[in-house]
């Protein structure tokens, strides 16, 4: 009987179901001794670990500094890229890194009611502070995707100049959007589309009784990996080269850096052994045996690279504001406002998800349309600017490409090396240095 | 034409010039945000009063099963004997019910448990380690009865990624950051830990 009266209310209840769904049944009176349990809630992970994390990068930093500049140990660095692959990699998930805190910065610059974490800031910061001083050490061996990358180098193939200066550029479009999204708070892609992230998750160290589900929600992003790592094998760090969108910025700080590596801190006797032993197509020859171009047919082209690159800057905004509304399309109330408009002119029969959650906010359609608006017009003003980025990276390179640069020895770009160490096995002057027994016949390994 | 030696000093002078600005564009970026930055972090939750139990919970966690999972506001609990959350709706149980079958339940792995109290009164707790956080049984709950059951996620499994995947396919924007000390997002006041 008393089950019925339940039912009976139940109906009631679901009936004159009203926006307060808060205690429809009256809590019961307990006459025996029963305590209603407390909801339970476990803690996040202590906040020590986050200096746990910041103090592995700062000795890694200051490791892979030393190695490469000081002891100049290929072998030190491969140690230390595989120590600094299972620490950041697969203990820590690879996260945070220091290539998604650029997206976490731009958020808090863009969006001031936004706190970054002291861990993220300091991911951030360390590493450019690092390549200032020591050149791009961080790629090296600190990195976790450089580290998988660099582990995996088989047998590299030279990548012709035109299309390393080509694809050198990615990087930076890949910056520029990442900073777009990030700040209007519209998603992560650095994150979204790291390669590596499911291979670290593979292998669930710090929880041995869960999965992780990289076999699942992100296949696609395991497959990409997969191709990074098989295209890895010949073609050496694919990512790093020419997608990292924070390997960008250190090669442009890895110009200005105050230390670097050298082939030999000795005398050079352009032996050109080195020139093949970098992977990465680094290395750079001397200029001074190179036949000069007229000096007329330079300046000419200097000046029409001048007149040019306001029109490139003018034409890549104006296309960065056209695709604006489009890009627009990654913020989550343009996708809402889209779905409700959608649905109101009748164009899609029925609701989804998304919009039966706007629906609920009791909102009028007219608000979420204003706001979708206010963002679009963000991302019009954002997409001039993306634009104009693309344009400058692209107008700087024609520049770069122009300017005649006086090297005397064989030396590894500034910007392009990335500290790994390998040339320093291939310089006899070295090897005489260390003294090791020269490279001839049966190369030690 | 300037001799080589007098360029490569310009050319220093460039570096020594870049390298400077980088270290007060890098110092001075470090300094900004060193004032807008929190110890402790942030960590990521639901807003239950966004929630729509649309199920992406269980699917798009990098964790598998999910980290988020149904929690019990005991407080807010009415004990009711036919739990919508507890049996699917249009079950009618029968009085030799104590502790029905797999089948008989609303929750596809089995994760709640049912106990008698009192008279018509039933406890309901979850076993988090059989709860894929799918929100059947907070549909259930929230559509027929108190509330008091609702998605958090829970951070003892969470391993806190930069960008939360499931917070990305989230349609309605219930998941967000908040602070490392206070990570819960929870209905009813009472609750421990």
């Amino acid at each position: 009987m008393k089950r019925f009266a339940i039912i009976v209310g139940l109906v009631a209840a679901a009936l004159v179901s009203t926006a307060q769904a808060a205690e429809r049944f009256a809590l019961p009176q307990f006459k025996t001794s029963y305590v209603r349990p407390l909801t339970e809630v476990p803690p996040a992970r202590p906040g020590v670990y986050e200096f746990v994390d910041i103090g592995a990068l700062l000795v890694a930093l200051a490791a892979a500094s030393y190695l490469a500049i000081k002891m100049r140990s290929r072998r030190g660095l491969w140690w230390l890229a595989l120590g600094s692959l299972l620490y950041f990699g697969f203990w820590r998930g690879g996260c945070v890194c220091s290539i998604g805190a650029i997206q976490n910065v731009a958020l808090a610059v863009a969006d001031s009611t936004y706190v970054v974490p002291l861990a993220v800031l300091a991911f951030f910061i360390l590493p450019l502070v690092f390549t200032l001083f020591f050149g791009r050490t961080f790629c090296a061996a600190v990195c976790p995707l450089g580290a998988i990358q660099d582990l995996v180098i088989a047998r590299p193939v030279k990548v012709p100049a035109y299309l390393e200066h080509a694809l050198g550029l990615l990087g930076y479009v890949y910056l520029g959007a990442a900073v777009l999204f990030a700040a209007t708070g519209s998603a992560f892609i650095i994150c979204e589309y790291d390669p590596f992230v499911s291979f670290f998750r593979l292998v669930p160290f710090q929880r041995p009784g869960d999965t992780m589900q990289a076999i699942n929600g992100s296949t696609n992003m395991l497959l990409v990996g997969a191709g990074f790592l098989a295209a890895g094998l010949f073609i050496a760090r694919p990512y790093c080269r020419w997608l990292c969108p924070l390997g960008a910025v250190l090669r442009l700080l890895g110009l200005a850096s105050k230390w670097r590596v050298t082939i030999t801190p000795d005398e050079c006797v352009q032996c050109r052994l080195c020139e093949d032993s970098c992977p990465f197509g680094a290395i750079r020859r001397p200029t001074r045996d190179e036949p000069h171009a007229p000096r007329l047919l330079d300046r000419r082209r200097l000046a029409t690279l001048i007149v040019v690159v306001p029109i490139v800057l003018a034409g890549s905004g104006v296309l960065g504001g056209w695709l604006g509304p489009t890009m627009a399309r990654m913020h989550y109330t343009v996708r809402v406002a889209d779905r409700v408009r959608m649905e109101e002119t009748g164009r899609v029969a029925g609701t989804d998800d998304m919009s039966e959650a706007f629906y609920a906010t009791k909102q009028p359609r007219e608000t979420l349309y204003a706001d979708a608006r206010d963002v679009e017009h963000t991302f019009v003003i954002g997409g001039w600017l993306l634009g104009a980025w693309v344009g400058l990276v692209i107008a700087l390179k024609l520049i770069q490409l122009s300017v005649r640069r006086t090297r005397n020895d064989w030396e590894p770009d500034r910007g392009t090396c990335v500290s790994c160490g390998r040339c320093f096995e291939f310089c006899p002057v070295e090897r005489d240095r260390l003294k090791k027994k020269p490279l001839s016949g049966k190369a030690p390994a | 034409m300037a001799d080589p030696k007098k360029k490569m000093s310009r050319r220093e002078m460039f570096r020594k010039g870049a390298l400077g600005a980088g270290i007060v564009g890098v110092g001075g970026a470090a300094a900004l945000l060193a004032a807008r930055t929190a110890k402790g972090g942030t960590v990521w939750q639901i807003d239950p009063e966004k929630c729509v139990q649309c199920g992406q919970c269980a699917t798009y966690c990098v964790i598998d099963p999910s980290a988020v999972k149904c929690v019990h506001a005991y407080a807010l609990c009415g004990y009711c004997d036919l739990c919508f959350g507890y049996f699917p709706p249009g079950f009618e149980p029968s009085e030799s019910f104590e502790q029905p079958a797999a089948e008989a339940q609303l929750c596809p792995t089995g994760a709640i448990k049912r106990k008698w109290i009192e008279g018509p009164h039933y406890e309901y707790t979850i076993d988090e380690d059989l709860c894929i956080g799918c929100g059947k049984c907070i549909k259930g709950c929230n559509n027929f009865g108190n509330g008091s059951l609702f998605l958090q996620v829970r951070h003892n499994r969470c391993v806190n990624c930069n960008e939360c995947s499931i917070a990305a396919a989230c349609p309605s924007n219930a998941i967000r950051r908040v602070p490392a000390d206070h990570p819960y997002l929870l209905k009813g006041e009472d609750h421990k830990g």
